[in-house]
């Protein structure tokens, strides 16, 4: 019997929401790292009961956690006694230690971008955003952080180091933090590519690696945004979201700010085309692809003013056309008096048979579709604001 | 021996509850107890100071015998009711509300 398990960051803790492949009856796990702003956490595809999470705090900064038994216990990379006896050495308590790699021998000396005031500003550590285990290891992760840079682990978290020409590929210097703050939120693999990576950044735009991050390009051709005095950068765009289906790899889809609206590439980023259609408006932050259709898309679009859904109804929306044409699904989502918000990372599919989708709000309720989004449940209602979702397929 | 107090979420980080008592070999510094600190607990490495520069994380405080001793230099001796375990090392976060 099929099993999922929802990995759920909020402001306040993770919580780990379980249930068998009907979906429809829920056991909530949590609190875990309960006062922590849990950024993401997401299981290893080769051993879901890998589970990395990402829990940071104004206070006492960044902390990398994990789990090897699905979320049940967990521990800090390289900090546990037997690990600390091994007569190799592990790195001692450096799982949150990430330093930007500024030497000559890797190629990317570079300390600076820029800030709001059009002055150059020192690249500043804040946070682990968005944590992608690789699709092969196990012990290998790479790390979305704040300000903008890639960072990977080999050691199960242990140690960290930058791939650091993504900012030295030449347009560093002119990535700009928005009002968010400048943060690498998405890293997607091409599962029939190993040397391909993309990644998008808030607010530089979308980059990829046809190399196994050596070299990167901006990838923004297409895009257009209000905001920025050119018509055409190469960089400086708000991205929020990229996804891909795996055996499409070469299709991206894209939330980008308001003014941009969802895009689609098919040509892995080369080049872009708005595929607004009939939404009703063009903001929003996640957007998602249904598990066993690779033209089937989902996005929640926001009021661009107020961030919050138009008229007060929480609508999802589906296209199965990869954009232009789409639909609302409302079935089980409030229609009236609803004005929360879905952030980027807060949108996960299932791979049942029956695809599920998932999605957070900032209001703390989670919800679950088991039918591809004709109907809609509430999962729980009243957790702290949800800033990630992730879902794992259990056999 | 020394008494250090940290702030309820590293205890439970560190998965300890109550004070933490450290013996000191050399000098009793701030900088001497929170290296011991981070030796027994390695987890709370780069919650309290800095990973690289070693500065104390803006929005924590450090006090011993009713001072502030959060701007002082981390090499200077710490009082000997500290050292002596009479007074703790208090390692304070910042109040903050929501």
């Amino acid at each position: 019997m099929s099993r999922v398990r929802v990995l759920v960051g909020t402001k306040k803790g993770a919580f780990i929401l379980t249930a068998d492949g009907k979906r429809q009856k829920w056991e909530v796990s949590g609190p875990h790292f309960g006062g922590w702003e849990m950024y993401h956490l997401k299981g290893s595809p080769v051993d879901p009961n890998r589970i990395y999470a990402s829990q940071t705090s104004g206070w006492f900064g960044q902390v990398i956690s994990r789990s090897d038994d699905g979320g049940k216990t967990w521990t800090t990379p390289g900090s546990s006694p037997e690990e600390l006896k091994t007569p190799e050495g592990w790195p001692k308590g450096e799982s949150n230690k990430f330093v930007y790699d500024t030497s000559a021998e890797t190629g990317a000396p570079l300390t600076t971008h820029q800030w709001y005031d059009g002055t150059q500003h020192p690249w500043e550590f804040k946070r682990v955003w968005h944590l992608e285990p690789s699709l092969n290891d196990q012990d290998t992760i790479y790390a979305g952080v704040e300000d903008a840079a890639l960072f990977r682990s080999s050691d199960g978290g242990k140690s960290w180091q930058e791939l650091a020409s993504l900012r030295g590929h030449g347009t560093g210097p002119k990535w700009t933090p928005g009002a968010g703050g400048m943060g690498l939120h998405t890293i997607v693999f091409d599962p029939t590519n190993p040397k391909r990576i993309y990644v998008a950044i808030s607010a530089a735009g979308n980059f990829r690696t046809d190399d196994g991050g050596k070299t990167w390009k901006a990838i923004n051709k297409g895009l257009k945004s209000p905001y920025l005095p050119e018509m055409t950068p190469d960089v400086g765009f708000c991205v929020h979201r990229i996804a891909i289906h795996p055996t499409r790899p070469d299709v991206v889809y894209m939330q980008l700010h308001q003014g941009g609206g969802i895009y689609r590439s098919d040509n892995a980023g080369d080049e872009w085309q708005e595929v607004n259609g009939n939404l009703p408006t063009d903001f929003g932050f996640p957007i998602d692809v249904h598990a066993h259709e690779p033209t089937t898309i989902y996005a929640v679009p926001m009021d661009p003013m107020l961030r919050v859904p138009p008229e007060g109804k929480l609508r999802v929306y589906r296209s199965t056309a990869g954009g232009n044409e789409w639909e609302p699904l409302t079935r089980g989502l409030p229609q009236e008096n609803c004005f929360i918000n879905v952030l980027r990372d807060a949108m996960a599919v299932d791979t049942l048979d029956d695809c599920g989708i998932y999605f957070g709000t900032t209001g703390g309720q989670v919800y679950c579709s088991p039918d591809g989004g004709d109907n809609w449940q509430a999962i729980v209602r009243d957790l702290p604001g949800v800033l990630s979702v992730e879902v794992q397929s259990l056999k | 021996m020394v008494r250090v107090v940290i702030p309820f979420h590293l205890r439970t980080l560190a998965k300890i509850t109550g004070d933490i008592e450290l013996d000191i070999e050399g000098p009793v510094t701030q900088r001497s107890v929170l290296d011991a600190l981070e030796a027994r607990y390695p987890m709370l490495c780069g919650t309290i100071r800095d990973h690289v520069t070693k500065k104390r994380r803006a929005f924590l405080r450090l006090y011993a015998c009713e001072q502030d001793l959060s701007n002082e230099d981390p090499d200077s001796p710490l009082p000997d009711a500290v050292t002596s375990g009479a007074e703790p090392y208090l390692i304070i976060g910042a109040i903050a509300g929501g």
